[in-house]
């Protein structure tokens, strides 16, 4: 028998049997999102980083979302964010600041006992709307708030 | 790193900072034109008494020195609360506070 062809076989199978696992939703969002999602972060298309981070580019507008960030902001290199989502079993929250060269700005995975609240620091180029995604039951919701920048923060 | 934790009404309330440059790798440096690498923290693992509360990835877009603040259930004074870092570049921190 041809072992290397038998090597070559076995592997191909596993491998396949991953992708269709992962392309049927097998894995669940918490399996996935236990590495760093580098794809989604380094890309500087914000449909990418989507997929990559949410697994979906659709979402629904949902008045349970609260983001609070400053009107104005005098400095984009440190903008005060606060997402707060009154969405039973939150399961993420990521924030995406689509003007920046990197779009994706951080995801946040919370646990059951965490609320479905977080406040952070982000970095704006110009101004944008700031536009938080929360994960739950499966579903994918989304608010935005815009902030106004006087002067960038991303460098160049 | 500075951790700050307490408990108020029966939920924690936990705010870091750590310190760390967050370089896009899009700045460049005045003095020799050339393109600062990107060094930035990819991941904050935080757990209390050892059990996962919040997993943070974050990107270049997140400001220097970066700050997060949460909430979460079941805690009580006294209690361990544990943030730990990694970067990009392989470098790490970890801190552990008393629950206040």
């Amino acid at each position: 028998m041809n072992t290397q062809r038998r090597t070559f076989l076995t592997a191909s199978m596993a491998a396949g049997t991953v992708a269709v696992a992962a392309s049927a939703g097998l894995l669940s969002p918490s399996t996935v999102l236990a590495a760093w999602p580098a794809k989604a972060f380094e890309t500087k298309k914000l449909d990418v980083a989507m997929k990559e981070v949410i697994g979906s580019t659709k979402a629904t507008d949902s008045k349970d979302i609260v983001v609070e960030a400053p009107d104005i902001a005098e400095n984009g290199a440190v903008v005060s964010v606060t997402v707060k989502s009154k969405i039973p079993n939150t399961e993420s929250i990521t924030l995406f600041v689509p003007v920046n060269a990197f779009p994706l700005s951080a995801s946040y995975a919370i646990a059951a006992n965490t609320d479905g609240f977080v406040t952070t620091r982000l970095k704006m180029a110009k101004t944008s709307d700031v536009v938080a995604y929360v994960k739950a039951g499966g579903k994918v919701y989304k608010a935005k708030k815009a902030v106004k920048v006087t002067l960038g923060g991303c460098g160049g | 790193m500075k951790i700050r934790a307490w408990v108020d009404g029966g939920k924690a309330t936990v705010k870091a900072i750590i310190f760390h440059p967050m370089e896009t790798g899009l700045r460049k440096d005045k003095a020799s034109g050339k393109t600062i690498p990107p060094h930035y923290i990819t991941e904050v693992k935080c757990e209390h008494n050892g059990k996962s509360v919040l997993d943070c990835f974050w990107g270049p877009g997140v400001s220097k020195n970066p700050f997060v603040s949460f909430r979460f259930k079941g805690a009580k004074s006294g209690d361990k609360l544990k943030v730990s870092w990694v970067d990009n570049k392989g470098g790490k921190g970890t801190k552990e506070a008393k629950i206040g």
